[in-house]
């Protein structure tokens, strides 16, 4: 303090001149743009790590030509979809990933299917996205390698958090009206990983905040072990659980019983 | 005495092509002669009730017998090329129950059970226990399914009438057992030997008690422990399982938590305390709660609520969370719980919303419950009262 005091004892005797005040001004807002430059959080530059402006002209090229008729020309949505501002890399990821979007038609869930951009597509649309405010992105090569997760602890995360709706094995169950929580077989590690980090439809949102990186690591590794551990009874009968049992048991098991029954019970003719 | 009466092999001589009126004779002098058979019976029972045969006459007079109805014949019964047709059908059965033991046979010696599992449609069952299967239920059931099909097409099926035995014994043998039981009881002198009988009696009776002690067990009776949840003012709420505090600030919109309240592992019976404590916690948009109850205004922290997770219906783990509707499902009965409305019931089973529980932030920026749940938690008992 004491070595600051005597430059700024200077100005203010500068002060008095005439072109002081406007030194000042020009000065204290030079300080304080710089500061702000330096400090504030650029979205486009912290969502965007990397992106050219080639990269965002050509994801917006493809926005504009697939997405706006849903999503608006400025993405501020419309009755037919959400605004996408803030909803971040991760979320165009996945629901372009998996094929969900663009959407076929609307109804009580959007579909998975068929990819319908290439991988380059994707990265520029979602280099778009996340240029127009700060969302989750894409997980890096290191949050998805599983090889060392724990999938014992992912187990019981995936219990508590995932199993109501999934089923215990990943195989998917029913919602209200029509909509379902998918199957988890089969999908890749990024697009699981990217669903727990943007909730994507009626999924809940699974921040990194409270469900860390290592616990979604556990969760892929879980899953990744029940799909490919082996059926040794035989028929898996998709792991749904106790519906198809129970339809195999009736259908085929009480079925046929019933059916040797008729025929030992019917007269000869 | 005859107590089988054919009405068959009579009729079938020398009625298969006579008209039904023919049939009907036949069939009224074969329900005479059982009449005949019943009375011959009830007559050589001398000790029989004496009312048994006037009402057996006055039933008769009464009701008329209906008899049995008219045998129908088989196709193999008449037609010797269709009997030929069964016999080589129940032939064949056999023959395939033949081919399943063969087929057994070999696999076990063939196959070994380290062998690949072969056919796909199985999934991952070894080939030999397929084939020992199909072996060991082709020869069981095709010897069973012939046999029941030489039954039921070749074998005779003339209706059969077959009248019931007297039931009470003869009356020498019932004095001879009474004389027996008295001899007995006299041998065993219980009426002179007092002291064996007393010490018997004073074993047998406190062994009532044995059955009746051990329902103890049933208590002692859980008092208030079903009114209260290991919530407390003040307490964090800690992430399932991992346990960790919550930051109010951490939480995106449309973000779930699963909790349990901290240091519950500590508790004297820590899964009894979970199975009532456990909660879901929900960020909302501050704006989707403006529907809620008044009362319960302010028990959120900026759009952070938290209800039990156990359904008022039968107590399942109600955790089905759809972001968009903002509705909470219970996976067992589909109860379904409007989270902007305090978990109002708006459809299934359920008997109340969800309990709420109140939160609030510590000095730290976590969330901490408030208070414990104003009510009980789970489904209606007895002492709920409503």
């Amino acid at each position: 303090m004491r070595l600051l005091s005597k430059p700024l004892g200077a100005l203010s005797r500068q002060r008095r001149r005439r072109f002081a005040p406007m030194v000042l001004l020009l000065v204290a807002l030079g300080l304080t743009g710089g500061a702000y430059a330096a400090f504030a959080p650029s979205p486009q530059a912290a969502a965007a790590t990397g992106a050219s402006a080639q990269t965002l002209k050509d994801g917006r090229d493809l926005y504009l030509r697939n997405c706006s008729s849903c999503h608006g020309l400025n993405v501020e949505g419309s009755s037919d979809g959400p605004t996408l501002v803030g909803v971040g890399a991760a979320s165009v990821d996945f629901q372009v990933g998996t094929g969900r979007m663009p959407a076929a038609q609307l109804g009580a869930q959007i579909q998975q299917k068929r990819q319908q951009f290439t991988q380059e597509e994707i990265q520029a649309l979602a280099a778009y996205i996340a240029s127009l405010g700060p969302g989750p992105a894409i997980p890096s090569k290191d949050q998805l390698d599983y090889a060392d997760a724990d999938a014992a602890q992912g187990g019981q995360i995936y219990r508590t958090n995932c199993a109501m709706c999934h089923n215990f094995a990943g195989s998917g169950g029913a919602l209200t009206r029509g909509k379902y929580a998918p199957s988890l077989q089969g999908v890749s590690p990024k697009h699981i990983y990217e669903a727990m980090l943007t909730g994507p439809q009626s999924m809940p949102v699974f921040p990194d905040t409270t469900m860390t990186s290592q616990d979604k690591r556990d969760i892929i590794a879980f899953l990744k072990t029940t799909q490919t551990e082996p059926s040794p009874g035989g028929l898996a009968l998709g792991k749904v659980g106790p519906v198809t049992e129970g339809l195999a048991g009736w259908l085929l098991g009480l079925g046929g019983l019933i059916a040797c029954a008729v025929w030992l019970g019917a007269k000869a003719r | 005495m005859s107590d089988q009466q054919h009405t068959g092999p009579g009729a079938r001589s020398h009625d298969a092509q006579s008209d039904g009126r023919h049939d009907v004779d036949s069939r009224d002098t074969a329900n005479d002669t059982s009449n005949a058979d019943i009375q011959l019976a009830g007559g050589h029972d001398s000790e029989g009730p004496p009312t048994d045969g006037s009402s057996h006459d006055e039933l008769a007079t009464r009701f008329a017998d209906p008899g049995l109805p008219a045998h129908t014949y088989r196709r193999s019964d008449i037609d010797p090329l269709a009997a030929r047709r069964r016999e080589r059908e129940v032939a064949t059965l056999f023959g395939l129950s033949t081919l399943g033991t063969l087929l057994f046979i070999v696999a076990y010696f063939a196959v070994k059970p380290s062998d690949a599992a072969g056919p796909e449609m199985l999934g991952q069952v070894a080939l030999s226990t397929k084939l020992l299967g199909l072996g060991l239920g082709l020869a069981m059931f095709c010897v069973g399914a012939g046999a029941i099909h030489w039954a039921k097409t070749l074998m005779p099926d003339d209706e059969i009438v077959a009248e019931r035995k007297p039931m009470r014994s003869s009356e020498e043998d019932r004095r001879a057992a009474v004389a027996a039981l008295k001899e007995g009881a006299a041998g065993a002198g219980l009426g002179r030997r007092k002291l064996i009988r007393n010490s018997l009696l004073g074993a047998l009776a406190p062994m009532g008690l044995l059955a009746i002690i051990p329902l103890r067990d049933l208590g002692p009776l859980p008092g208030d422990v079903l009114e209260h949840t290991a919530w407390k003012a003040g307490r964090r709420l800690m992430t399932d399982p991992a346990g960790r505090p919550i930051k109010a600030a951490d939480l995106p919109i449309g973000a779930v938590v699963h909790v349990l309240p901290e240091g519950i592992k500590k508790l004297p019976r820590p899964l009894d305390e979970e199975a009532k404590a456990t909660a879901i916690v929900i960020r909302l948009a501050p704006s989707d709660l403006a529907d809620q109850r008044p009362d319960r205004k302010g028990w959120d922290v900026a759009g952070i609520v938290a209800y039990s997770k156990v359904c008022t219906h039968v107590g399942c783990p109600v955790g089905l969370y759809e972001q968009q509707t903002h509705h909470l499902l219970c996976p067992c009965h589909q109860s379904t719980f409007d989270v902007t409305r305090n978990c109002a019931v708006i459809f299934g089973p359920a008997a109340r919303p969800l309990p709420q529980l109140k939160l609030a932030t510590d000095e730290a920026g976590y969330l901490v419950a408030a208070q414990d749940f104003e009510e009980p938690v789970g489904p209606s008992f007895w002492e709920r009262g409503d």
